[in-house]
């Protein structure tokens, strides 16, 4: 085990997950799973139109229905003007956020919310939707990004003018903003090249795809203090954003988290609990909202699609020295597509002297977008590292040596700023090229794909306290809920501090009451920054358990040592004295100075950027298109594998995602711009008979500023698989394929046309 | 607001008047695995639901002097696990093994399937390559129909107020039959058909094939049976050539739509490929 | 519209319960009997995280009416584990970090345990066609199906 082999008595080991028994028993409460006594079911109406005004909305109905106890529009949540709507430093736009939660003017998309019930049933709930009449007048609509970008197209916000051009233009436009990214001479770089690859990329919209639908349970009291049950990627941002839409104090909502399934991103927003409060507001009563699976898809997420340009220049010796990226991504109907993160990411593998990265944030008649995994990186990454493919084809080098020749190593500058420190790319490339994957012979039909990816992982806010209970356990209380089994790995972490069995240690994660604040799960960070703060404070715990023993011991505290769970003399000078363990201790806490607990906020920096390289195997089906999943290995740098079996689970689930999105997930709109595959019917989703075993490799580069360290283990994987399969496909029979997902009747007709 | 009343008679008499005396729309309840899903969505607003699982002759499953009458509401498990009949049978038990998940397969059933009448459902192209006939109960007694008649239109039929499809009837295997169905999916579960193909065909003891039939899926309002393409193999031992002729007549039938499961020229293309390996398939099984 | 009066046996114990027609034995497990355990994921039979034993058959309890408990045997995940012995499955996908986020878990464990059921012995193959119909975002399946391959090698050395 490695956590042996490196000298650590838990950490790399493979641990029982503290919460596992709940999930595996059924008893662990997700967020539909909670109730409260005389509770009534919040329903909200939906938009069937595309882009509409809306003329009116008449709830007289609805509200008269026996059984319907409240109904709430945009006029019950506060208008917050253009002036305000950025409060502090932190995103969103809360402008836009409330007239994504609730329709104002207009509606945006199929699936916006117009109004809500709050009633006895579901079925008397349902029965109250359809009594509020909505007068609409239907617009011209646009959901394509290019389409969205032409002069005429229809305009979704007469406020919006592209940021990021000088001069500011005069007309508003469904460009939100121009983000650009350059180092060195693009022109001259590419002036220089002896091979130049330039080609058209599109993807399409893909949401999350969490099989837990969202869900909160919501209490407005009189007095104005609000309770929140519900799941999340951060009760705090829940509490943060509700708060800000409602023009409450933060103080007077008090969030509790429920287990969450599933979120990678689509749950850093909140949906319901504003309109939860209200209806609770009116009614006088709890509220439950649950959304069905049609609603998940028609009002929440999803990622964006694109349409992208990439060209990049190399010397015959395949030194690449211009690469070109011109990233055009449709943010749905508010500005936020993740389009500089792609940017930010894409040619980050690789040294390259003149880079060029230009984004286009655009507005479309689409559900507002949200992050999905290493927002942004996945999309860009499917265009360049297929670029990257096709040069090392034209230049007549092996794939994986061109990256070699051009990796990205410790003092590389990035195209986005920073320097890159110690970090671990060329040695992914190693371990892909000793695999026996790498070099296992393929038979008719079958090819072999390999790309790579780059994410710079967060830190950021982050607290928690450590307590030695009466009894000598130990409870670490962290705010950030655990999407992936981080409770593990910071149980893991505090018991290798203290030395003791890992099971005295139990992760709680408090509502919003218990700890100070913590940013939302999401951009990899929570081993590494609350893994940061676990540890402070529990070295801070062991601090005060020496100091606590040397009170008993009537020695100076610079004479105790703490190893292996134990209070020790530190020498023989100090005195033979028997060891103290984490029981003896806390027991005599109220002789030595009382509980023992210490608590952490900070804002973690330092995180450690990383990458992964991933090898794949396909084959196509001629006749039909049809492309198989024969064999796939995914190689990352972990940093250090706290957990290796999370670890390896985070690789595998990044997967898995990364191939359906570049075989089958696509949103499909018809021409009267409605969703028509709003389910997981019609939405494919990889299931397990797509798929073979996913191997991995976790290589250790550690991040120098985390104690034992870690890197962000969770997105790196869902950003290589698209242009893996699409170099496969492409080994396999001769065919580029640039236009996402990659589905049996788009590879049927590239085999029938030769593209 | 839904009145719904669920009913379990225990008699094909009992159900037939239950159908047919409802003053608003009445819906049978088999498996339930496309009706609970309509309900749940709204398309569809019964005031009564006519459970017809607790009536014996729709879950029995019975062979004599080698005709098959399965029940209409037999779950599509039983249906599996039943080795003989699967062994007679291995186009339409497979075509009805590929509708679904393990649990929709624990509750579907050939009579749902039919007459939910979707024009992609698995069971049909194979039920009627094979064949098969309908005994369909009524309040005016019973009558029976080739599979082929039931379904006219995507979620329509030909039953009338008051009828429902009790058995199944797969005639006697000729010596030397042999049959197949094969579908196209973009994932490798869990899709609707793209294209469905159903192949039955029997071969004289000189290796020829003498009968055929030939079904395709998916490809228009309702499942087709392809007299042309039966005419394709018909005569011939079923060789590259014929094979080829097949594929052609097969792509010449269809009349398919583009929407999100499958574009016109990707839906005739494939039918024309399915309806070649199907072919095979149904002919190895002949020889054996 | 009066409500259904149904009796039935859940986890090998007497229940009685009173749904409305249109309410689905999920919809009674969870809002009815307080059995939250099967989980709503589509309701609509593609995800599986509802999956039940209904008198021996893997069923998606989502597409099963609540009145047509009547008279059945009904498994749920609530009844997989023995007072405070887990199921093997139970114990394997721990040991071996088959969940996540942990919502389609008991969907899984209940469906893996029809199979093994059915089949004592399956290949890989087998496994995954037969896990098909439950969706999983977070793991992509590789540990699951590892867990259900290790259980029945387990029971074969046993």
């Amino acid at each position: 085990m490695s956590g042996n082999a490196n000298g650590y008595k838990w950490i790399g080991t493979r641990t029982i997950r503290p919460d596992g028994v709940d999930k595996v028993t059924g008893r662990a409460a997700f967020g539909a799973d909670f109730s409260l006594p005389g509770m009534l079911v919040g329903k909200i109406l939906r938009s069937p139109h595309a882009h509409a005004r809306i003329l009116s909305i008449k709830t007289n109905k609805a509200e008269a229905f026996p059984g319907v106890k409240a109904v709430v529009t945009s006029a019950d949540f506060p208008e917050i003007p253009a002036s305000e709507a950025i409060k502090g430093s932190s995103p969103p736009n809360y402008r836009h956020l409330s007239q994504n939660l609730m329709a104002r003017e207009k509606v945006f998309y199929d699936g916006h919310a117009v109004a809500a019930v709050a009633a006895t049933s579901t079925a008397v709930a349902d029965e109250a939707l359809s009594l509020i009449e909505v007068e609409y007048e239907i617009l011209p609509h646009v959901t394509d990004v290019l389409e969205a970008m032409k002069p005429d197209a229809p305009i979704l916000h007469d406020d919006l003018f592209t940021g990021g051009v000088d001069p500011k233009p005069e007309k508003p436009s469904n460009v939100a903003k121009r983000v650009e990214f350059a180092i060195g001479d693009i022109d001259a770089g590419f002036a220089e090249a002896d091979v130049i690859v330039e080609r058209d990329y599109t993807t399409e919209g893909i949401h999350q795809g969490y099989i837990e639908t969202h869900a909160v349970v919501a209490n407005m009291g009189e007095d104005g203090q609000a309770t929140i049950w519900c799941s999340s990627q951060g009760h705090f941002m829940v509490r943060q954003y509700t708060a800000g839409l409602l023009n409450m104090n933060i103080g007077d909502i008090k969030v509790t988290p429920a287990e969450i399934g599933g979120g990678f991103g689509g749950k850093t927003t909140v949906y319901l609990e504003p309109a939860a409060l209200l209806l609770s507001r009116k009614s006088g009563h709890s509220i439950k909202m649950v959304m069905t699976r049609d609603e998940v898809f028609r009002g929440t997420g999803p990622t964006s699609g694109s349409a992208m340009t990439i060209k990049i220049g190399a010397k015959k010796d395949g030194k690449i020295v211009a690469a070109e990226a011109d990233l055009k991504f449709f943010a749905g109907a508010f500005p936020g597509a993740p389009v500089h993160l792609g940017c930010m990411c894409g040619f980050t593998p690789y040294d390259i002297e003149n880079v060029m990265a230009v984004g286009y944030d655009v507005v479309t008649n689409r559900p507002k977008a949200i992050s999905y995994r290493a927002p942004g990186a996945p999309i860009a990454a499917f265009a360049i590292e297929s670029a990257i493919d096709e040069l090392a084809g034209k230049l007549g080098i092996e794939p994986l040596a061109l990256r070699e020749i051009n990796a990205a190593r410790k003092g590389t500058r990035t195209a986005y700023g920073p320097t890159l420190g110690v970090v671990g790319f060329e040695e992914t490339l190693e371990a892909a090229k000793n695999h026996p994957h790498y070099s296992e012979p393929l038979g008719p039909n079958q090819g072999r794909g390999i790309a790579s990816g780059y994410w710079f992982n967060v830190g950021g806010e982050s607290s928690a306290s450590v307590s030695i209970n009466e009894d000598g356990s130990v409870t670490v209380t962290s705010g950030a809920p655990d999407v992936g089994g981080s409770r593990a790995s910071l149980c893991i972490m505090a018991a290798e501090v203290l030395g003791v069995d890992i099971g005295q240690v139990r992760a709680v994660i408090g509502d919003t009451n218990a700890t100070g604040f913590n940013r939302h799960t999401g951009g990899s960070r929570v081993t590494f920054a609350l893994g940061m703060v676990v540890i402070q404070a529990t070295e801070d715990c062991v601090e005060q358990l020496s100091t606590a023993a040397a009170k008993i011991w009537d020695i100076d505290l610079e004479a105790v040592v703490w190893e292996g769970g134990y209070a020790r003399p530190a020498g023989d000078n100090a005195g033979k004295f028997e060891p103290l363990s984490l029981s003896d201790l806390a027991a005599k806490t109220p002789m030595t100075g009382g509980p023992i607990s210490s608590k952490k906020s900070s804002n973690v920096q330092g995180a450690g950027p990383a990458f992964g390289t991933h090898i794949c195997d396909v084959e196509v089906d001629r006749e039909t298109g049809q492309v198989k999943i024969l064999r796939y290995t995914a190689i990352q740098d972990a940093g250090r594998a706290i957990h290796p079996g999370y670890v390896e689970g985070q690789m595998q689930g990044g997967v898995a995602q990364g191939i359906g999105w570049a075989l089958n997930e696509e949103y499909v709109y018809g021409e009267d711009g409605r969703l028509q595959n709003s389910g997981f019917l019609d939405y494919r989703m990889p299931v397990a008979s797509d798929l073979p075993m996913i191997d991995t490799v976790i290589v250790e580069v550690p991040n120098p500023t985390h104690p034992y360290g870690v890197r962000g283990v969770g997105e790196i994987p869902i950003i290589p698989p698209m242009a893996a399969v699409a170099n496969a496909i492409e080994d396999a029979v001769g065919l580029r394929l640039s236009s996402l997902p990659m589905s049996p009747p788009k590879v049927l007709a590239a085999l029938q046309n030769g593209a | 607001m839904s009145a719904l009343q669920y009913k379990a008679p225990t008699s094909v008499d009992e159900a037939a008047a239950l159908l047919a005396g409802a003053s608003g729309e009445a819906r049978v309840l088999a498996g339930g695995t496309d009706l609970l899903v309509q309900l749940r969505a709204a398309m569809i607003a019964p005031e009564l639901v006519v459970d017809i699982k607790h009536i014996p002759e729709l879950t029995a499953v019975s062979v004599k002097d080698g005709v098959y009458s399965i029940g209409a509401a037999a779950p599509s498990a039983e249906l599996h696990e039943n080795k003989e009949l699967f062994a007679m049978w291995p186009g339409v038990i497979e075509a009805m093994d590929l509708v679904g998940s393990t649990q929709i397969q624990g509750r579907a059933s050939l009579g749902g399937n039919l007459c939910n009448a979707s024009p992609a459902a698995d069971s049909v192209p194979a039920m009627i390559a094979a064949s098969a006939v309908c005994v369909i109960a009524g309040p005016n007694g019973t009558r029976e129909v080739p599979v082929e008649e039931v379904a006219t239109g995507p979620g329509k039929t030909s039953l009338a107020k008051g009828e429902f499809v009790v058995t199944i009837r797969l005639p006697k295997k000729a010596p030397r039959t042999g049959d197949a169905y094969l579908r196209f999916i973009p994932r490798t579960e869990m899709d609707i058909a793209v294209v469905g193909v159903g192949i039955c065909l029997t071969l004289d003891d000189s290796g020829v094939c003498t009968t055929a039939r030939v079904s395709l899926g998916a490809v228009a309002a309702r499942a087709l049976l392809v007299k042309e393409a039966a005419d394709a193999l018909i005569g011939t031992k079923c060789d590259d050539a014929a094979l080829a002729n097949l594929d052609a007549a097969a792509q010449a039938a269809c009349r398919p739509i583009n929407d999100k499961r499958g574009t016109i020229e990707f839906r005739t293309k494939v039918a024309g490929v399915l309806a070649r390996r199907a072919a095979a398939i149904a002919l190895e099984r002949a020889r054996s | 519209m009066a409500k259904n009066h149904v009796t039935t046996t859940i986890n090998g114990e007497p229940v009685e319960f009173l749904c409305e027609t249109q309410q689905t034995l999920l919809d009674v497990l969870r809002d009815e009997l307080q059995l939250t355990g099967s989980k709503e994921g589509c309701a609509s039979g593609d995800c599986g995280a509802c999956s039940v034993m209904v008198d021996g058959r893997l069923v998606c309890s989502c597409l099963v009416m609540g009145v047509e408990a009547e008279g059945s045997d009904i498994e749920t995940i609530e009844g997989m584990a023995e007072g405070d012995q887990l199921h093997p499955l139970q114990q394997k996908f721990l040991e071996n970090a088959a969940l996540q986020c942990g919502i389609c878990t008991p969907g899984f464990l209940i469906a893996a345990k029809s199979l093994l059921e059915k089949n004592p012995d399956p290949t890989e193959t087998e496994v995954r066609y037969w896990l098909a119909g439950n969706l999983c975002r977070c793991t992509g399946y590789d540990k699951i199906i590892r867990s259900v391959l290790e259980v029945a090698a387990d029971a074969k050395r046993a």
